[in-house]
């Protein structure tokens, strides 16, 4: 074994990872905090305001990291699920699982903030754009896994069928996709879209790239801080959290 | 057909199935009662004016037979469940993907068809013009297969919870919106005077998909949940 | 009893089988061996994993760690092939159907003894004339009964039975002694769960005892915490 595959099989066993996610999550913050501090800043100062759509495109800047991060963190749970399923690896369980709720927050803001863009731009908060709605299939779909996943007991038989539901999930998801676009089409729908075709200028360019990689690294330290709480629960009687407990205790006395 | 041969266990399975649901045959009927009170609430909400509900009869007829049959979707594997068959397929040493797929078969021959056979009274209810009829009819039995496949294995992952009801619609409605579409939109397409063969043959490539992959996916699901 | 010398390959083989869920050991590790003719008393109380036992040997759940072999094959549930009868806590029957329609559907699935037919074994289970009456009107014993007739009429060797004796009269327990009996004469195996071997009176079957596993082997989870399994 190579270093960086002896360095993956480490990563699997909780308090491994656990030690590991602690060590970086501090710096994860950091970097997510400056990043998007720099982002805001080209976005909301730096950036020309946009010649059609005035000063209302630059919640482009949230919406379009946020809609990344929506599929991103589907991909991820869907893979970690894939992992779970077939190697039966509990730290891919726990990260499928932590990763759904976060993923969800973010195809919820994608759709908000789509629609506070539409209200000025369509003059209405909701239209039947393409992809809107595949954007609330998505959310729906995660849904149904985060359900799924709380509606059964057994916390490790939770994990497998939520990941199997979102490995379904990512089946059917170019299906939906693409039956939308049709559907669209077919009904003559809106053609505006929040980031057309249309060429973009480069001090336009970096904030989103910049906020892109702020939500990216967010992303990974929350997973990484709901994945070490769940760690934690799951493995509640072993040796290696009983060993945590003695210096927390001693703290809170 | 010699008993314990795979064949014999389909048919088995099939003959049962059947034989369960001629025993409950009133049961068998609420999907349809169901599917024909939902169809006649929206001449009510709307308003009696042909023009209005020819427009929306074809989206319309299809949500309420995917409704009905998502209704009849929780009890696929329950009763098997609670009564140990469940565990008697698993253990039996014929493929448990194909003993479900009889199972799903015999679930689309008992809910979905007859709601199929009643679409033209749905349809006339709506005054869905006669030419789209045909094409309603086909959409319907590419689109029922395909809700009876999908709608198994989120059964299969929800089977052993006491209240799947609602969640069940959670899991199956998002799955199964591009049926949905491709169903109501080649009506639409048909009563607007376009082509309507390419959302059909999307349907048809999407059902021979599922035939394959679904009973397959049930069955792991299945595992999951007994495990 | 077969001494397990003379047979060199066990129908059913345990080897250091262990079950666990979340990491709490639920059984194990076990070994043992089952040979033709043989029939054993798995003993424990509640809680004790007998029936996640059967559920593992019957292919129903996958060991945490150790092996199940079949005629010294590894067991999958696709080679199962006509071998293992299970008899679980659910009967697995149909209430709607009759007892000769429940019967008819286990041959479809698990086949056919030679020589044998669902009117018989009805018979010799005490079920003569009940044939056609739907299982719903037929009292729990009844129904145990039934279930007990699809052990005879499908070919397989090894019996997995959990509880056999509850829900059963004097006569009813009788009954599933005669046909453990008959059973091992004929070569095959069973493997029947109890919490209490009172109702076993053929002999002296072999026993494993099954024990609930102190904290300390359930990943020290502390007493208060460990989900009974029933």
């Amino acid at each position: 074994m190579n270093s960086f595959v002896l360095f993956f099989h480490k990563l699997g066993s909780p308090p491994y990872f656990y030690r590991f996610a602690g060590k970086w999550l501090p710096w994860l913050y950091a970097i997510a905090l400056v990043a998007a501090a720099i982002g805001f800043y080209g976005a909301l100062f730096t950036a020309p305001a946009d010649y059609q759509q005035g000063d209302s495109f630059r919640i482009m800047y949230v919406h379009v990291p946020c809609a990344w991060m929506g599929l991103f963190a589907y991909l991820f749970m869907a893979a970690n699920g894939f992992i779970a399923l077939v190697w039966r690896i509990k730290l891919s369980e726990t990260l499928a699982m932590a990763s759904a709720p976060i993923g969800a927050a973010f195809t919820f803001i994608t759709l908000v903030t789509g629609s506070l863009w539409g209200k000025p731009t369509w003059g209405t908060w909701w239209t039947w754009d393409a992809r809107l709605t595949s954007e609330l299939v998505l959310l729906f779909l995660y849904f149904g896994v985060i359900g799924l996943y709380h509606a059964i007991e057994d916390r490790r038989q939770a994990a497998r069928a939520a990941a199997f539901l979102a490995l379904i999930g990512i089946v059917n998801l170019p299906i939906v996709h693409y039956s939308v676009i049709w559907w669209n089409t077919l009904h003559q729908g809106q053609t505006v879209n929040l980031i057309g075709p249309s060429k973009i200028a480069p001090s336009m360019l970096w904030p989103l790239l910049t906020l892109a990689f702020a939500t990216h690294v967010y992303f990974f330290a929350s997973v990484f801080a709901r994945t070490r709480v769940a760690l934690l629960e799951l493995e509640s009687g072993k040796d290696w959290v009983r060993a945590l407990l003695p210096a927390t205790q001693a703290s809170h006395d | 057909m010699k008993p314990g041969t795979t064949s014999a266990a389909c048919a088995a399975v099939l003959r049962r199935d059947l034989m369960l649901v001629w025993r409950r045959r009133g049961d068998a009927l609420n999907p349809l009662l169901f599917a024909i009170i939902v169809v006649a609430c929206f001449p009510f909400a709307l308003g009696p004016e042909a023009a209005v509900l020819e427009r929306i009869a074809a989206g319309t007829i299809f949500v309420a037979v995917l409704l009905a049959m998502l209704l009849t979707l929780d009890a696929l594997f329950r009763s098997d469940l609670e009564d140990g068959s469940l565990e008697q397929l698993v253990v039996s040493p014929h493929p448990l993907a194909l003993l479900l797929g009889c199972k799903i078969f015999i679930h689309w021959l008992t809910t979905a068809l007859p709601l199929i056979i009643v679409a033209p009274l749905l349809a006339q209810l709506l005054q869905l013009p006669a030419p789209v009829l045909p094409v309603l009819i086909i959409a319907l039995a590419l689109a029922t297969p395909l809700l009876s496949l999908i709608g198994a294995v989120c059964v299969a992952l929800t089977v052993g919870m006491r209240r799947s009801g609602m969640l069940l619609t959670l899991l199956v409605l998002p799955l199964i919106v591009p049926a949905l579409i491709f169903g109501a939109g080649a009506c639409n397409a048909a009563q607007n005077g376009f082509a309507y063969a390419a959302p059909l043959l999307w349907l048809a490539a999407w059902l021979v998909l599922s035939i394959i992959i679904a009973p397959l996916a049930a069955a792991a699901a299945l595992k999951i949940s007994l495990s | 009893m077969h001494d397990s010398a003379d047979e060199p390959r066990a129908l059913l083989q345990a080897q250091s089988l262990c079950f666990a869920r979340n990491d709490e050991a639920i059984f194990g590790p076990l070994d043992f061996s089952l040979h033709g003719g043989e029939t054993v008393l798995i003993e424990g109380d509640n809680g004790s994993g007998k029936t996640t036992l059967l559920k593992v040997l019957s292919g129903l759940l996958e060991p945490t760690s150790g092996k199940v072999l079949l005629h010294g094959a590894p067991l999958t549930l696709a080679k199962l092939s006509h071998q293992v009868a299970l008899l679980g806590h659910l009967p697995g029957l149909k209430l709607e159907l009759s007892a000769l329609e429940n019967l008819r559907f286990a041959t479809g699935l698990g086949g056919i003894r030679p020589g044998i037919t669902p009117h018989l074994v009805l018979a010799s289970v005490g079920l003569e004339g009940f044939e056609d009456t739907p299982l719903r009107t037929l009292s729990a014993g009844q129904r145990k009964r039934v279930a007990l007739a699809r052990l005879l009429l499908v070919p397989a060797a090894l019996w997995l039975l959990d509880e056999p004796y509850a829900n059963l009269d004097r006569g009813g327990i009788d009954l599933v002694n005669r046909l453990l009996d008959n059973h091992a004469h004929r070569g095959g195996a069973a493997l029947i769960t109890s919490h209490g071997a009172y109702a076993f009176t053929s002999g002296t079957p072999r026993r494993i005892a099954l024990h609930v596993p102190p904290p300390a082997q359930r990943g020290e989870v502390p007493e208060e915490r460990r989900g009974a399994e029933a």
